[in-house]
């Protein structure tokens, strides 16, 4: 589904993504842990063209994608992305969130939309919010919504940039749990997060990433419980 | 009892008598307004632009008209064009208003677009929008809506100066109350009368733009 070869991107004199080579199958759900600063959210950004990499092929669904293309708005459609800090248009409904790229990319006439996101928002357990505006949300009702928002487009794949870190804990179950419905469901998923129970229930695969490379890779209940590498040992040993 | 040297009872006397002179007033502050925010909106998003060609006409704009007074770009534009075209009083000072009030109301677009968080953008973009597109339905709005408070204060602050006019001898207000300060011998009554006006129209305008910004606050709510 994904496809990435030799990427690399530099912020200025900063070596931020150093030839990352990676391939995610259709279906896959692979999790990407890693200190900040590794250059996992750039990672990320860069598959949706929100940042640009400097060198390096990236293939969505067998097809090279060409950051300088015109048609960058097509491509961003097919890979839908989750913030970490939800990103949620405030001056919207909840609904008119879930239908906006319905509406305004999709061109989905109207009375379809409000049927669609109604199902999406009763998808993320949300019908009971449609006309409320974000500001009126909690951090975990928000990001659900996000999650829909982006549903909306079905892209082929998602994108998940650290989707829990600002939510009060007891918000963060309801947030994996859409997550973990949807991975069950059979979406490509990349998700960057340290949420270990989340990535040995779900993951198929996670990625350990440092100082801008890929450093190990494995199913995750093996990069957990016997990291090969020196550095993957040290940052779990962190994180737990 | 002292004798002063005013006769304060002119003042409800001679207060109806502005009438006229009010509205037109409000015609150039009005008008001048509508084209400071046409023109502010354009050079605004102009002055946005990564292309030089395009920002820099706009920044050139806005320096030149900040730093120079309304007084000044008034007299050039009734007076010193004269050779040129013959713009009559009104729509001197219309121009004169609107053309002043477009820089600043250009710097006040341009400050709330920029106020809106990356995020925004960045979310429109990851849902397939345009850039344009991302503009006008996510960054637009919230962007306006930012806008009102320092644009309510910005009318304001040309309705005032549209006493300015009387330079170039619109008889709106300020005018009005010199001539019949001189006819009447009651100067000081006279303008005190303008004064009210003034007191009367701004209260008005900042009542009408509390509104606006109440009923935009609907989507601000918390719980």
């Amino acid at each position: 589904m994904i496809k990435i070869r030799g990427l690399n991107k530099w912020f200025g004199d900063l070596h931020v993504l150093k030839d990352i080579d990676m391939d995610v199958a259709e279906k896959e759900v692979v999790v990407v842990i890693g200190a900040s600063g590794s250059g996992k959210s750039t990672l990320l950004r860069c598959l949706n063209f929100l940042e640009f990499a400097q060198s390096g092929q990236i293939f969505i669904d067998g097809k090279e994608t060409n950051p300088k293309s015109r048609n960058l708005h097509l491509i961003r459609m097919e890979v839908g992305m989750v913030f970490q800090h939800f990103n949620l248009f405030p001056h919207m409904t909840v609904m008119g969130n879930a239908i906006e790229g319905l509406t305004q990319v999709k061109k989905v006439p109207h009375a379809r939309a409000l049927v669609q996101g109604t199902e999406l928002l009763a998808k993320v357990g949300l019908s009971d919010k449609a006309d409320v505006y974000p500001a009126m949300l909690s951090g975990g009702q928000k990001q659900r919504v996000a999650i829909a928002r982006a549903l909306a487009m079905n892209p082929k794949v998602m994108l998940f940039d650290e989707p829990t870190s600002a939510l009060d804990p007891e918000l963060v179950g309801e947030v994996l749990q859409v997550m973990k419905t949807l991975a069950n469901e059979g979406m490509t998923m990349i998700v960057v997060s340290h949420e270990m129970g989340f990535a040995r229930e779900v993951g198929d695969r996670m990625v350990y990433m440092d100082e801008g490379r890929i450093v190990e890779e494995g199913l995750p209940e093996e990069l957990y419980s016997n990291p090969k590498n020196e550095r993957t040992r040290a940052f779990l040993g962190q994180i737990l | 009892m002292i004798d002063l040297p005013w006769d304060f009872s002119a003042i409800p006397r001679f207060f109806p008598g502005f009438y006229v002179a009010a509205l037109l007033t409000l015609q150039i502050t009005f008008f001048g307004i509508l084209v400071g925010l046409v023109l502010g909106l354009i050079t605004g998003l102009m002055r946005l632009s990564k292309n030089k060609l395009i920002n820099s006409p706009a920044k050139f704009y806005i320096w030149m008209i900040r730093g120079t007074p309304l007084l000044l770009q008034l007299m050039i534009i009734y007076y010193g064009l004269i050779d040129v075209v013959n713009i009559s009083r009104m729509p001197a000072a219309i121009i004169g208003l609107g053309v002043h009030n477009g820089a600043y109301i250009a710097e006040i677009f341009r400050g709330a677009i920029q106020s809106v968080e990356r995020g925004q953008r960045e979310a429109a973009l990851s849902l397939g929008m345009t850039s344009t597109q991302a503009m006008r339905r996510i960054i637009l709005p919230q962007a306006f809506k930012r806008s009102v408070p320092p644009l309510g204060n910005q009318f304001i602050i040309a309705l005032k100066d549209s006493s300015l006019a009387s330079a170039i001898a619109v008889r709106e207000l300020l005018l009005r109350a010199r001539q019949m300060g001189s006819a009447t011998l009651m100067m000081l009554e006279m303008l005190m009368i303008v004064g009210i006006y003034y007191l009367l129209m701004t209260t008005v305008l900042t009542f009408l733009v509390g509104r606006v910004e109440k009923r935009l606050q609907v989507s601000d709510y918390q719980d």
